[in-house]
């Protein structure tokens, strides 16, 4: 009769989080993330920027930005493209789906703050309002972030609240927002990603 | 009153569990998706929802989707409370019987 009763609530437990959480993002696309973005921020640093902001640069400042912009692009299209290929790999070999309802939830709810967020950006950048970009992506990042993480299993919503808590330093301190997006988007997921490896190793 | 009053009769069966288990935490949730989070047959899964729904327990959507025919389920506000109600029930029984 207990043993019934045991069976039956684990069974609910295991339903419960089968059809409502999406199996998490392997910690290696964390890693590749983090590095993509690293080298980017390294581009951007070392041959994007002005290396002397007194100098007057306004001439070729919409250049700066189109390169910022492809820079950024690329990073993006890197780290979806890896994560996606090593997803779907250990989905396979976990003989689990992957489009499936949950997520289509999870992407969905990951989405809404980042399209509104990146669409705000380029609406300020447009008016040429560039100062807080950096500490916006990291912002809204972290929102989606918090926001996908209802869906998944493991601890993206920590990932979530540390970009988010980072972006509200980096509005503070204006003047200084490439290192905290290298931090943010570099050094975070690397961190994360070496914790999720460990963890998946474990298991 | 006796413990065992609060075992729903209608949970004590695997799939209409699972049914209502998956409901619990989804909005709505497909024919096909429940099929394939209960391994169960069309037939088999059909008329423990049948049950469910006689009950008001869970209710029925039907729309369309290109023009093809897609069932929707969700539970009610009876069905998620009979469903806490039951899993308290459970919880009872096997802290009564670790004593």
């Amino acid at each position: 009769m207990q043993k019934d009763y045991f069976k039956d609530l684990s069974e609910i437990k295991d339903l419960m989080n089968k059809s409502s959480r999406f199996i998490s993002l392997s910690g290696l696309s964390g890693i590749l993330a983090g590095s993509y973005a690293l080298i980017g921020a390294g581009i951007a640093y070392l041959y994007i920027l002005p290396s002397d902001v007194t100098i007057d640069h306004s001439a070729n400042d919409s250049m700066i930005i189109y390169y910022l912009i492809v820079d950024l692009i690329l990073i993006a299209a890197l780290s979806i493209f890896s994560a996606i290929i090593l997803t779907i790999k250990r989905a396979k070999s976990n003989e689990e789906k992957i489009w499936d309802a949950t997520t289509q939830r999870l992407l969905l709810n990951f989405l809404i703050p980042l399209v509104a967020g990146g669409i705000y950006i380029l609406i300020q950048a447009y008016q040429q309002n560039y100062s807080l970009s950096p500490a916006l992506m990291l912002i809204f990042y972290g929102l989606a972030l918090v926001n996908a993480s209802k869906f998944t299993i493991g601890n993206v919503k920590y990932l979530g609240y540390s970009e988010l808590i980072l972006g509200l330093i980096c509005a503070a301190f204006s003047g200084y927002g490439l290192y905290f997006w290298a931090l943010g988007f570099g050094v975070l997921h690397i961190v994360y990603g070496a914790l999720m490896l460990r963890e998946e190793k474990r298991q | 009153m006796s413990i065992i009053d609060n075992i729903n009769k209608l949970f004590d069966h695997r799939i209409r569990l699972g049914i209502m288990s998956i409901l619990m935490v989804n909005e709505k949730v497909n024919f096909k998706r429940l099929k394939e989070l209960l391994e169960v047959t069309d037939g088999n899964l059909a008329s423990h929802i049948k049950a469910l729904e006689k009950s008001e327990y869970i209710v029925v959507e039907k729309s369309f989707i290109d023009r093809k025919p897609n069932t929707q389920y969700g539970a009610t506000k009876l069905g998620r409370a009979a469903f806490k109600k039951h899993i308290e029930a459970l919880e009872n029984i096997i802290k009564r019987q670790m004593k």
